[in-house]
């Protein structure tokens, strides 16, 4: 719905600056877009375009090929039950039906007050913990339907502030301080370290 | 420190005993934490590296025959000699750990990223390079956070960013993360998503990463378990490092053993000196199959390796065993399956992962796994015939030429086929979807069998057939 708000624009100058070439941050800037409206829209495509210099056919091209990245609104929590084998094997399809039957919606869609979103998701990487969901990529681990029913009953209740809305990551940024940086330069500029050649035998290359 | 323990803060950690190189710190509540990295010894490495010249430093992790533990197994050291003397060149970190069973990387970015981090320093410096990128797997909201962190308070203590540890020497380390795409973990499709593209593979040669990467410049990709090993192996040198493990596969290797096992966990073993059934069954390990089941087989190294059975047991762990037996160690991820699995239903879960995961840019891939979920939907769905068994077999074969690699099954006469497979394809995705699909036909063809209901010749059920083909739901998700 929107472009990029000031304070996003602000990081996304500073996030470009981090890449050899502009386009290589496609894809942290279309996370940036969906974790300032909870999607990736339209318009902060293009302007995401416009920041790194390409056309917005492009920004689409990449955004389209990314599960992660939804290009319409969803819900504020995103509820991704794991259904690949360690899980399958410890009752993962329970857990899908037993989050499909408390939600009200199946698998891929969203709940009508817009605070859930359940998804069929593939391996989440908690393979020893089955079955195992993320909510906005946080874990749950060895949950079962009443553990789940106390989960979006709290969700409901705004009680896990652990939890930040769909679109947030991490909580944490990485800030290249300028004054400590080594400093990134673009694959035409960039030669050997200094420090490096430093070292080199005067007959040796590498 | 508590042994054989489960690491509640490391849920999925068991602390067990024997030699620990890389999760050292887990038991620590607070190891992720610069203050804790440093009083463990941290840092230690790399300023034992920067006293060193670059090329003795990389000549020291070419002598620990540090096998990359991302899931091909090639030893980091001589990877690193394929760059040619060209400049700029970049080191890349393969943290995108997606495999089914897989989550050893999870574990090491969350609990001790300064780990990977002096990992990364020590790497650049033996390279001779300034610019690092950590690829982090998008779902992996804390491991983000807890690199992010490291990052921030390491570039201020100047173990990261110019003049490291008061040297001249000046390194970048950039934390990006990937939006949820599985075949970002093949190093060239990684290379793409860095550039900011579809991450489709590149087609090797001629885009070898170590000559034509990320930017056409070399570029090492390293998965993050294989570098969280260098500090340990330059505070300690190669030559203990080779005290552990086995000759050709020296030192540790985390495992993630998952499914029908009493005590599942991430464990940290050494190579080659503990076999599959230790693992299992061992009390040190994952102390048996739930409820005593009967065993009925396991996969030994994520979703794409051809699965093993009971006759493969006493195998150690070591790459050089297990390719010839007919699989792979790939990622370490194992699972393990008892007697009350249906085979059918396991070879379509793990199938359905690599149909969704397609990238698209391969025929043979894109269409192939696609129909292999189809046909394999109508067994568990009583839609199918046997004819379907055959076809199965055969679309397999378009993608991966038989043989497929199989473990051996002496009581058929049947002989191990070595991995790795062949393949139609421009990277090994489409091939992997061929292994559960090779190994529950070798194996289990009368489970297939048994779920047949419709008649081949019977026109009305070939009708049927294609009603069920086009009543089936398209797969939500996948790369596409």
């Amino acid at each position: 719905m929107s472009r990029l708000n000031e304070n996003s624009l602000t990081l996304a100058e500073e996030i470009i600056k981090r890449y050899p070439r502009p386009k290589s941050a496609l894809i942290p800037l279309l996370h940036l877009a969906q974790e300032q409206d909870g999607y990736v829209s339209d318009d902060a495509m293009r302007h995401i375009a416009e920041l790194v210099g390409v056309t917005p056919a492009e920004v689409l091209g990449t955004c389209s090929f990314y599960e992660m990245f939804k290009r319409h609104p969803v819900g504020t929590y995103m509820i991704n039950v794991c259904t690949n084998i360690s899980c399958q094997l410890n009752g993962a399809e329970d857990l899908l039906e037993a989050a499909e039957d408390l939600l009200g919606v199946r698998a891929g869609g969203t709940t009508e007050d817009g605070m859930f979103t359940l998804e069929d998701v593939e391996c989440i990487a908690a393979c020893t913990e089955a079955p195992a969901l993320q909510v906005n990529y946080r874990y749950e681990h060895r949950i079962d339907r009443q553990g789940l029913e106390a989960l979006i009953e709290d969700l409901r209740a705004g009680k896990r502030t652990d939890i930040p809305p769909h679109g947030t990551l991490a909580l944490v940024r990485q800030h290249l301080d300028p004054t400590r940086a080594a400093g990134i330069e673009s694959p035409e500029q960039a030669g050997t370290p200094v420090w490096f050649a430093r070292r080199q035998p005067a007959k040796e290359g590498a | 420190m508590a042994t054989n323990a489960y690491v509640p803060h490391a849920a999925g950690y068991v602390d067990n005993e024997g030699p620990k190189v890389v999760t050292a710190n887990f038991a620590d509540p607070e190891s992720f934490t610069l203050p804790r990295y440093v009083t463990s010894g941290g840092y230690s490495g790399l300023r034992r590296a920067l006293e060193m010249e670059p090329a003795d430093v990389a000549a020291e992790v070419k002598d620990a025959v540090l096998l990359g533990r991302g899931g091909a197994g090639f030893p980091a050291g001589v990877k690193w000699g394929f760059m040619p003397p060209v400049w700029p060149r970049y080191l890349v970190v393969n943290g995108d750990e997606s495999e089914p069973g897989t989550y050893k990387d999870r574990l090491l970015m969350e609990r001790d990223p300064h780990q990977l981090i002096e990992g990364c320093v020590i790497t650049c410096y033996a390279l001779g390079l300034n610019t690092c990128f950590l690829y982090v797997r998008g779902e992996m909201a804390l491991a983000q956070e807890r690199i992010a962190a490291a990052l921030n308070d390491a570039y201020k203590s100047q173990y990261v960013g110019s003049n490291i540890l008061g040297t001249d020497v000046s390194i970048d380390i950039v934390l990006t993360w990937g939006a949820g795409a599985y075949i970002v973990g093949e190093e060239t499709a990684l290379i793409e998503s860095l550039e900011g593209n579809r991450g489709m593979p590149r087609l090797k040669p001629p885009y070898f990463p170590a000559a034509k990467g990320l930017y056409m410049k070399p570029t090492i990709v390293n998965n993050v378990e294989t570098l969280a090993n260098l500090p340990w192996i330059l505070r300690n040198g190669a030559a203990e490092y080779k005290e552990m493990g086995s000759e050709r596969s020296p030192g540790t290797r985390l495992v993630a053993v998952s499914g029908h096992v009493k005590r599942p966990g991430v464990y940290e073993i050494e190579q080659g000196k503990v076999t599959f059934r230790d693992l299992f069954y061992g009390e040190n390990f994952c102390q048996g199959i739930r409820d005593d089941n009967e065993l009925k087989m396991f996969i030994p190294g994520g979703g794409s390796a051809p699965w093993f059975f009971s006759e493969q047991l006493d195998l150690p762990l070591e790459a050089s065993e297990i390719g010839p037996a007919g699989s792979m160690l790939g990622s370490g991820a194992i699972v393990v399956m008892d007697e009350t699995t249906d085979a059918v239903k396991a070879c379509h879960r793990v199938v359905r992962f690599f149909a969704r995961e397609s990238c698209g840019k391969c025929s043979p891939c894109r269409e192939g796994t696609s129909w292999e979920e189809k046909i394999l939907e109508r067994f568990l769905d009583g839609k199918a015939r046997m004819a379907d068994i055959d076809l199965l077999a055969a679309v397999g074969s378009k993608i991966s030429p038989s043989p497929y690699p199989a473990a051996a099954w002496e009581e058929e006469g049947l002989e191990a086929v070595p991995f790795p497979p062949r393949q139609t394809t421009i990277c090994p995705l489409g091939p992997s979807s061929v292994a559960p699909i090779t190994s529950a036909l070798r194996r289990f063809r009368h489970e297939f069998e048994a779920k047949v209901v419709l008649d081949d010749a019977d026109e009305e059920n070939v009708d049927a057939l294609a009603a069920a083909a086009d009543a089936t739901p398209v797969a939500l998700g996948g790369a596409q």
